[in-house]
């Protein structure tokens, strides 16, 4: 009706089409998750929550609910996620041989694509980041973070992503290279449509996001520690949450560079890594995995702190060797950024250079496995309370070692020849992640619930989720491990021997065990909340604990600390409870805080409309989007009025409150 | 609390610029500017010569920038300026450095390409 | 009780929590260091530019090469250009350190000239290179020269809006302490910037021709 090119005006390249009507499983889920969204927005709307949500949440600068905030996006995450791997089990336990299963090679290929992306950007990152913001500032006696308002920016940045990819699901396509990308699949010629360009716009805009949250780590804990506490008196979790943010502002760039470079290539037309014109496509490849390699040590470094907090406080001892372990996050630090080429090493760079990084890959072992040694000396002669996270942390050290090992059996190039890309290789990085990272974060997220919250988690949900995860992982993994060992290749939807079947349905199984895993999970915070009365804990610090967090209420106010706290020595709050230290009662100042702001969801939402738009080739709408960022920016910075002090009665009847309550539950 | 740990707290603010540092630090530079470009462009030495000493030119105008402009030294924010920049120039050498070891590698084992000018 | 441990006089008894009157961080005491170390990933930015451009260095397709189409004067000029905008940037800092307002403000605007002028004199150049026929499509070198060049470009040209926007925000509130401490942020970018150029000029231009 209309004509062609002044609807390609308008719409860019986004057409009718671009729905994906005619796929019954998109369809059924959108259906799905519109009454869910309508239903929630209802909510909402009917409890006339949207003015609480814009002040309370959505614009705070806190950086414990920022914390809370990004935990939920995880969760969130985490299902959608764990949906594509049901997916991929599924097919790759019927499709033998004849049966080609229900998801062919072009549905395939998305679904393990968004698996992995969703997984690491859009679970792991945001899980660990939350953590890191709730508890860190906490554990160092300060206020907030160094830059409140990029914090919040930096949320909503990674939401915006989010987004993007969610999008995705119902609008176009999704890209089928990986989750990261590769060229020459993703290159113009080979993928025309528009799933790379959701990827890599989805990536930059959170990788933003998560670049400035590094920054704003890193320089909180430099800067804005309680006076007496030297970086050797600093928590351990506070250690390696430097170091992971050190890598993350290290490694970041060279990833927005590649991508960059790659989104040059595919809307200009450049030769970066392309197939003809002096394009390189391994290039791509050696800069994505320079950012690759150190990206799992930012996730694996904030949650081996976590198990030192745990271990220490459920053993009743000091942690054993700080120094040693403070070393060898350092030494992690640095070696990840010497061991990137162990992930091509078949693609032909020679003996020489795949022995340096064979070898590296090989040393880099070593302090991981000098931290095992002391967390075991840690338990070693200790009182040891097996709580829940305290569960969690035999649990990883039993499964994250298998992880371990056969990292360095694929550290061995001549090895890795015969397994690279191999489901040998996927069984080893998800024993590593989900033994290391996912039994990390769920152990910390049990640990620090009732400070972010007041109240306890039910413990039987808890041992339902935790067996329901244990078990489920060596179930579904193990065998993986086998069929990668026979030689199965990773990312085929189909296989022709039959022989193999049998271990892909355990491992079905073992899928199924761990989604109960996660539906306890679900359910245990529901019923949490439920109970929350008979769970309640008053005192602020329900596992004894020995670090600063322990020492405020549950929830801590919005202060944190009504003065600040001066440090003597490690473990800082037990040393206080050792020497008898009293909580000031009177003498209140007013406390200087940073203010709430919307500017941080209102430069994401335009981040987000401006990735759509290029993604779908809208140039009208891009520019305007372009424009209005950078003019909201402009106007944003001649806003000076950004702080203000909370006064002295609102500090003392706070307080007041919380002596009333520590008297009573005496 | 302490001068001791008010001094490590607070960086004393930025660090204080004089005229002298700017006008050295730019007289240096132009001279290791000037002369790398006359001896590309006259062409006085042999190539390999010339590389080498307009690289090491670069260098050292890259840390009379860094000294005299940036005003880089070991107490700014209790030495944090510092190390962040040493490590940072670790990571800008292993990027740098490593990929071309890397790719050079690799592209000496691939195969030849049809364009005799390209590599 | 609680008093006891508060009138903390006696040198044994150590104190736990701040009472007196706390010397609390002054508002954006941080800030210094939180930019210098986005600039340390900026800096990133550039190495991968650097290693990639380093990577495609002679992938010329049978296309143009440096000698061709490298006008070794023009870089020259604006080399000096983004030299002298370094020190003009420098005198700006030191009238803004002895609290001269309009000083700060004049050598703002020279040093904003001089380097609207380095990238007006870049944009030729791109400009006559494309003309010619060495677009950045052509080869992979020319891709990752012009992406190279263009992103310190852009950088460039972000300190210049950023310049104009202090200029505003000079002539609201004079030298406040916030606008001291951005134009310090913008010092050290400015400055950052005349070091990348430092690399491109030698490894790109220099280097290139030499070929």
């Amino acid at each position: 009706m209309f004509d062609e090119s002044v609807t390609r005006a308008i719409f860019g390249r986004l057409g009718w089409e671009s729905f994906p009507f005619h796929e019954p499983i998109l369809v059924i889920t959108f259906a799905v998750v519109a009454l869910l969204g309508l239903g929630i927005v209802g909510a909402v709307t009917k409890y006339k929550l949207w003015g609480y949500l814009w002040t309370e949440w959505f614009t705070t600068v806190d950086h414990k609910k920022i914390g809370i905030m990004y935990m939920i996006l995880g969760i969130v995450m985490l299902l959608r996620g764990f949906a594509d791997a049901l997916m991929m089990r599924l097919q790759q336990s019927i499709a033998f041989g004849a049966s080609e299963g229900y998801l062919p090679p072009h549905h395939y290929d998305q679904i393990f694509t968004a698996h992995g992306t969703i997984m690491i950007f859009f679970v792991a990152i945001p899980l660990v980041v939350g953590i890191v913001n709730y508890v860190m500032p906490l554990q160092i006696g300060a206020r907030d973070v160094a830059f409140p308002f990029l914090n919040n920016l930096s949320f909503w940045l990674t939401v915006a992503g989010a987004g993007l990819v969610m999008v995705s699901l119902f609008v176009g396509e999704f890209s089928r290279g990986g989750w990261l990308n590769y060229v020459p699949v993703a290159n113009i010629e080979n993928s025309p449509g528009t799933g790379p360009d959701y990827y890599l716009w989805a990536l930059q805009i959170a990788g933003i996001g998560t670049t400035l949250s590094g920054i704003n780590m890193v320089v909180t804990i430099i800067k804005m520690r309680a006076p007496g506490m030297t970086m050797m008196k600093m928590p351990v979790f506070c250690w390696t949450a430097l170091c992971s943010n050190v890598l993350v502002i290290a490694i970041f760039p060279v990833l927005t560079a590649a991508f960059a470079m790659l989104m040059l290539d595919r809307y200009v037309g450049t030769n970066f890594f392309t197939n003809d014109l002096g394009g390189n496509a391994m290039m791509y490849w050696n800069l994505v995995w320079i950012w690759g390699h150190p990206e799992v040590y930012v996730l694996i470094l904030p949650v081996f702190g976590i198990y030192s907090e745990i271990t220490s406080t459920f053993t009743g001892k000091r942690l054993f060797g700080y120094s040693s372990m403070v070393y060898a996050t350092v030494v992690i630090t640095i070696l990840s950024y010497l061991v990137w080429l162990h992930h091509f090493f078949t693609m032909g760079s020679g003996a020489s250079v795949n022995s340096f990084f064979g070898i590296a890959t090989m040393v880099i072992s070593i302090p991981t496995g000098a931290k095992i040694f002391n967390w075991l000396f840690t338990m070693y002669r200790g009182r040891i309370r097996f709580e829940l996270p305290m569960m969690w942390v035999i649990a990883f050290m039993i499964t994250f070692v298998v992880g371990g090992m056969t990292g360095v059996l694929l550290a061995v190039p001549p090895a890795d020849f015969v397994l690279h890309n191999s489901l040998f290789l996927v069984a080893h990085f998800h024993n590593v992640i989900i033994g290391g990272v996912v039994f990390g974060l769920f152990a910390g997220m049990d640990y620090w619930f009732p400070k972010a919250f007041g109240f306890r988690l039910d413990r039987f949900w808890g041992k339902v989720t935790f067996w329901g995860w244990v078990i489920g992982y060596w179930v579904a993994w193990t065998p993986i491990y086998i069929v990668g060992l026979m030689g199965t290749t990773r990312r085929v939807n189909h296989f022709e021997d039959p022989a193999l079947q049998p271990w892909f349905i355990i491992a079905a199984i073992g899928a199924v065990i761990i989604l109960i895993g996660i539906v306890a999970f679900v359910i245990q915070i529901g019923v949490s909340i439920k109970n929350r009365d008979k769970l309640r804990d008053t005192t602020g610090d329900p596992w004894d604990g020995r670090t600063l967090e322990w020492s405020t209420s549950s929830p801590p106010p919005n202060y944190n600390f009504a003065f600040q706290p001066q440090i003597h020595d490690l473990d800082a709050w037990y040393d206080m409870k050792k020497r008898g230290a009293q909580r000031p009662e009177k003498g209140f100042k007013p406390i200087h805080m940073p203010r709430n702001t919307g500017a941080g969801v209102i430069l994401s939402a335009l981040a987000a409309v401006l990735g759509f738009a290029m993604i779908w080739y809208i140039w009208w709408l891009a520019a305007i989007c372009a424009v209005a960022l950078l003019v909201y920016s402009i106007a944003h910075t001649f806003n000076y009025n950004r702080d203000y002090y909370i006064p002295v009665d609102e500090v003392a009847e706070q307080e007041d409150a919380r002596t009333r309550l520590l008297a009573a539950g005496a | 609390m302490t001068d001791a740990t008010h001094d490590a707290a607070h960086g004393h603010g930025a660090p204080h610029a004089s005229r002298r540092t700017y006008v050295i630090g730019f007289l240096l530079s132009v001279v290791l500017t000037a002369v790398p470009f006359w001896l590309v462009m006259t062409a006085t030495l042999d190539a390999t010569t010339t590389g080498v000493l307009i690289v090491a030119a670069a260098i050292v105008q890259i840390l009379v920038h860094t000294v005299c402009f940036l005003h880089v030294n070991t107490q700014s924010e209790g030495g944090w300026t510092l190390m962040a920049y040493i490590f940072t120039a670790v990571l800008v050498l292993i990027v740098i450095a490593g990929s071309l070891w890397i790719m050079f590698h690799l592209n000496t084992n691939m195969m030849p390409m049809v364009d005799a000018r390209s590599s | 009780m609680a008093a006891d441990a508060l009138n903390d006089t006696q040198a044994r008894e150590p104190t736990f929590y701040l009472v007196e009157d706390e010397h609390h961080h002054e508002a954006g005491g941080s800030t210094l260091l939180g930019f210098w170390i986005y600039l340390m990933s900026d800096a990133l930015i550039f190495a991968t530019l650097f290693a990639t451009f380093g990577v495609l260095s002679t992938a010329y397709a049978g296309g143009p090469i440096p000698r061709e189409i490298f006008s070794l004067p023009l870089v020259a000029l604006n080399t000096a250009i983004l030299l002298v905008s370094s020190i003009t940037y420098g005198f700006a800092m030191i009238a803004m350190q002895e609290g001269r307002l309009g000083g700060t403000k004049l050598w703002l605007i020279v040093t904003g000239l001089l380097g609207a002028a380095f990238v007006g004199i870049e944009l030729f150049e791109f400009a006559e290179l494309i003309h010619e026929g060495a677009t950045p499509q052509r080869s992979a070198f020319l891709s990752a020269f012009f992406t190279l060049v263009a992103t310190h470009g852009l950088h460039v040209t972000f300190g210049i809006i950023w310049l104009v926007v202090m200029l505003f925000q000079l002539n609201q509130r004079g030298l406040h302490p916030e606008n001291q401490r951005r134009l310090q942020c913008l010092s050290m970018f400015w400055h950052f910037l005349d070091v990348v150029w430092i690399g491109v000029f030698t490894f790109v231009y220099l280097l290139g021709v030499l070929r």
